[in-house]
C-alpha cells in the first residue's frame, strides 16, 4: 500500500513546497517594494495637500482636494535662508554646474580610455591603476586641500581681474564646483570607457590609421560614434552623482548666488520661521529629484544595455 | 631592382625577438604570400610593412623609396584586415570613401571612385547599407573595395578569408586571384592556409619562429622544400616523411625502409642527389608526396625512376576524386594517393609505385635537405 501511495504524496508535497516558496518569494518582494516606495508615496501625496489636511489628516491618505500650490510656492516663493524667491534659481544653478561637469568629465574619460587601450604607452597599466584610486578616495579627505587650491585659484582670478580685466571664471563658485566634479569624476569615467574600449576591435583603429585619420579624427569619427552605450552609462552615472552631491556643494558653494539645488533644499527644510510647511518641503524635494529621474527614464534602457555590453562580448 | 624590398628586418618586443632578420623581395605586380603556423611572425611582418608596428632594425623599400619610418597613411599602401575592420557607424559608401575624405579628396571625385570600385566588386546595391546589414562575403568585398579605391602601390591582406565558411572561401580566393590578374597590383598576403598560399602566390615565404624558412615560387616550395618543416607544412595531405637508411652496393645507392614484421623495402636509385652518398649506412628522412606514391598503373609514365614495392594496406579512404591508402613504413603511417577507381582492399598487400624523381631526402640531425 505504502509503496503505491508514496509517489503521489511526494508529488503533492512537492507542489505544496513550490507554492509556499512562491508565496514567500513574492511576499518578500512585495514587502521590499512597499518599503521602497512608501517614502516616495508619502512625499508625493503630501506635496499635493494643503497644510490643514496635513495637520489634521492621515499621512498615507490621498489628498482630498489636490492642489499645485505647494509646488508653485516651492518653485517661486519659498524662503531659502533669508531670501524668499523659491528654489528656481538654485535649480538653474545646479543645471549650470552639472551639465558642463558631466560633459567635460565624460569626454575626458573617453579620451583617457581611448589612449589607455589604443595608444598604449610604457606604464599605461600603472597609470590606469593609479587613476582607479580616484574612485576610492573618501571625499572628506580632500575637502581641505581642495579648498586651499580653490582659494589660490580664486586669488589668481582676482589678480587677473585687476590686471587684464577678466578672471576667466577663476574663483567663480560654479566654475570651482565644475572643476572639482570633473577632477573627481575622471577616475570613474576613465574606468568605464577604458573597459569598454578594451573590447573595442583595435583593427578599426589600425584601418583608420592606414586610411590616414589622425589621433583626434579616429577618436571623433570612429571611437565616439560607436560608444553610445557606455556614453549613456557614464552620463547617467555622472549626472546622478554630481546632481545629488551635497558635500562639495555645501563646502565650496554653501552660501551665495551659486548655491546648488541640494544645498538650497537643505536650507528650505531648515528655515525655521513659523510653521514647517511640509507640503512645500516635499514639493521642493520632488523638484530636486526630478532631473535624475528624467535622465533614468530617457536613457535607462541604454543603461542596462551598456552595463551588459562589455560582459557579453568579452 | 625589386618593387618591394625587405632588408634584414628585425623586430624585438623587450627580450623576445619576433622577427629575426627577414630578407624578401617582390617584383612589381607580384603576389607574395607569407605562410606559416600561428605565432611565426607573419602578421607582425605584414604590420611592419603597413607601418602599424615599428621595427628594431632593417629597411623596407617600395618602388625604390624607403618607407621604414613613414606613417601608415604616407606609405601608399592599403590593407584588408582579418576582421574586415569596417567602421560600424558608416555606410558601405562611407567606409570606402573614408580614406579619401581624410586626404581631402573633393566629394564628387569620391563619388566617382566609389562607383568605379562598386562596379568592379559588384557591391553597387549595398552602398547605402551599414556593415551590420551585410553577410560575411559582402563585408569581405567591401573591405577589399576600401583597399582598391585608394589605388595604392602595395596591397596588404591579413588572413582575409579565415572568417568565411569553406565554400565562400574558395569563391573569394578565386575572386582575389582574378582581381590580381585584372588589376596587376602588387600584393602581400598573410595566411596560415597552405592551399591559399599555393593557389594565389607568385612567391611564397614560409615562416617559422620569426625566420623565413624558404622563399621561392609555389612550385619550388612544393617540389624542392629546403627542410623538413617546409616539406611538412606545404601540401595536403602532407608529404610522407619516412625514417629510412641509405643502403646499396658500391656506387649504387638505395633507400631502405623498415617495416614491422616484414622484410624491409629496398628502393634502388639511379640519380641520387650528390650529397646522399655521405649518408650511406646512416639514417635519413625520406620524403615522398602522396601523389608520388601510387598504384603502378597510375604512376607518371614519363618519370625516369619508379620503384615498385609490395605494401601492406591498413586503411583505405575513398575521397571521391582520389582514393587514399595508408600503409606503414619506417614505423609511420604513410599515405599513398591512388586513382579513384583503384581496386584496393584494406588488410591486403598491394604493389605501390614510388616515384623517386619526386622524392626528397633530409638529414635527421639538422632537418635540412640533402642535395
Amino acid at each position: 500500500m505504502s509503496a503505491v501511495t508514496t509517489p503521489a504524496r511526494q508529488a503533492s508535497g512537492g507542489m505544496n513546497v513550490k507554492l509556499v516558496n512562491r508565496i514567500v518569494i513574492y511576499g518578500l518582494l512585495a514587502l521590499f517594494a512597499l518599503f521602497y516606495l512608501m517614502p516616495l508615496f508619502v512625499m508625493l501625496v503630501t506635496s499635493f495637500k494643503t497644510m490643514d489636511e496635513i495637520q489634521n489628516g492621515n499621512m498615507l491618505s490621498l489628498p482630498k482636494a489636490p492642489t499645485f500650490d505647494p509646488w508653485l510656492k516651492a518653485w517661486g516663493e519659498t524662503c531659502v535662508g533669508l531670501t524668499c524667491a523659491g528654489i528656481k534659481g538654485y535649480f538653474w544653478n545646479s543645471i549650470k554646474m552639472v551639465v558642463p561637469a558631466v560633459l567635460i568629465s565624460t569626454m575626458l574619460g573617453a579620451l583617457n580610455g581611448y589612449v589607455l587601450t589604443k595608444w598604449r604607452f610604457r606604464g599605461a597599466t600603472l597609470v590606469f591603476g593609479l587613476m582607479l584610486f580616484a574612485c576610492f578616495i573618501p571625499f572628506q579627505s580632500v575637502l581641505l586641500p581642495m579648498a586651499t587650491i580653490l582659494g589660490s585659484v580664486g586669488r589668481f582670478g582676482v589678480t587677473l581681474q585687476n590686471s587684464i580685466g577678466t578672471s576667466f571664471g577663476l574663483g567663480n563658485s560654479t566654475v570651482n564646483l565644475v572643476f572639482v566634479h570633473v577632477v573627481y569624476g575622471i577616475g570613474f569615467t576613465t574606468l568605464f570607457f577604458r573597459n569598454y574600449y578594451e573590447a573595442f576591435p583595435t583593427e578599426l583603429v589600425k584601418a583608420a590609421q592606414v586610411d590616414g585619420a589622425s589621433f583626434f579624427q579616429i577618436f571623433r569619427r570612429i571611437m565616439l560614434p560607436n560608444s553610445m552605450p557606455i556614453f549613456v552609462v557614464t552620463v547617467i552615472y555622472q549626472f546622478t552623482n554630481i546632481w545629488n552631491d551635497f558635500l562639495f556643494a555645501s563646502a565650496y558653494a554653501g552660501t551665495g548666488d551659486a548655491m546648488p539645488m541640494t544645498v538650497a533644499l537643505n536650507n528650505v527644510v531648515n528655515t525655521s520661521t513659523g510653521v514647517v510647511e511640509y507640503n512645500v518641503n516635499m514639493a521642493a524635494a520632488m523638484i530636486a529629484a526630478l532631473p535624475t529621474l528624467l535622465v533614468y527614464v530617457l536613457a535607462g534602457r541604454y543603461f542596462v544595455r551598456g552595463l551588459m555590453a562589455g560582459a557579453v562580448k568579452g | 631592382m625589386a618593387f618591394l624590398e625587405i632588408d634584414g628586418l628585425r623586430k624585438r618586443f623587450g627580450q623576445v625577438e619576433i622577427l629575426k632578420g627577414i630578407n624578401l623581395e617582390l617584383e612589381k605586380g607580384g603576389f607574395l604570400v607569407l605562410v606559416g603556423p600561428s605565432g611565426c611572425g607573419k602578421s607582425t611582418l605584414l604590420n611592419t610593412i603597413a607601418g602599424l608596428e615599428t621595427i628594431t632594425s632593417g629597411d623596407i623599400r617600395v618602388d625604390g623609396r624607403t618607407i621604414t619610418d613613414l606613417h601608415p597613411s604616407k606609405r601608399d599602401i592599403a590593407m584588408v584586415f582579418q576582421s574586415y575592420a569596417l567602421y560600424p557607424n558608416m555606410t558601405v559608401a562611407g567606409n570606402i570613401s573614408f580614406g579619401m575624405e581624410m586626404r581631402g579628396v573633393p566629394a564628387d571625385e569620391r563619388q566617382k571612385a566609389i562607383d568605379k570600385v562598386a562596379k568592379v566588386l559588384q557591391i553597387g546595391h549595398l552602398l547605402q547599407r551599414k556593415p551590420s546589414q551585410l553577410s560575411g562575403g559582402q563585408r569581405q568585398r567591401v573591405a577589399m573595395g576600401r583597399a582598391l579605391v585608394r589605388d595604392p602601390k602595395l596591397f596588404l591582406f591579413d588572413e582575409p578569408l579565415s572568417n568565411l565558411d569553406a565554400k565562400l572561401r574558395v569563391d573569394m580566393r578565386i575572386e582575389i586571384k582574378r582581381l590580381h590578374a585584372t588589376t596587376g597590383t602588387t600584393i602581400v598576403y598573410v595566411t596560415h592556409d597552405q592551399i591559399e598560399a599555393m593557389t594565389l602566390a607568385t612567391k611564397i615565404a614560409v615562416m617559422r619562429d620569426g625566420e623565413v624558412q624558404q622563399f621561392g615560387t609555389p612550385a619550388e616550395i612544393y617540389n624542392n622544400p629546403s627542410n623538413v618543416f617546409v616539406a611538412d607544412f606545404m601540401g595536403s595531405p602532407a608529404m610522407n616523411l619516412i625514417p629510412a637508411t641509405i643502403g646499396g652496393n658500391g656506387g649504387d645507392l638505395a633507400v631502405v625502409l623498415d617495416r614491422e614484421a616484414r622484410q624491409p623495402i629496398t628502393l634502388p636509385m639511379a640519380n641520387a642527389p650528390a650529397g646522399l652518398s655521405a649518408f650511406k649506412g646512416k639514417p635519413i628522412i625520406f620524403g615522398v608526396r602522396p601523389e608520388a606514391l601510387t598504384d603502378p598503373e597510375g604512376a607518371e609514365r614519363n618519370a625516369s625512376q619508379i620503384a615498385t614495392a609490395d605494401c601492406h594496406i591498413e586503411v583505405v579512404e575513398p575521397a571521391g576524386s582520389d582514393t587514399f591508402a595508408v600503409t606503414n613504413l619506417g614505423g609511420k603511417g604513410v599515405v599513398a594517393r591512388l586513382r579513384a577507381d583503384a581496386n584496393i582492399q584494406p588488410g591486403t598487400s598491394t604493389p605501390l609505385a614510388f616515384n623517386l624523381t619526386k622524392a626528397v631526402f633530409f638529414d635527421p640531425a639538422t632537418e635540412n635537405r640533402i642535395r
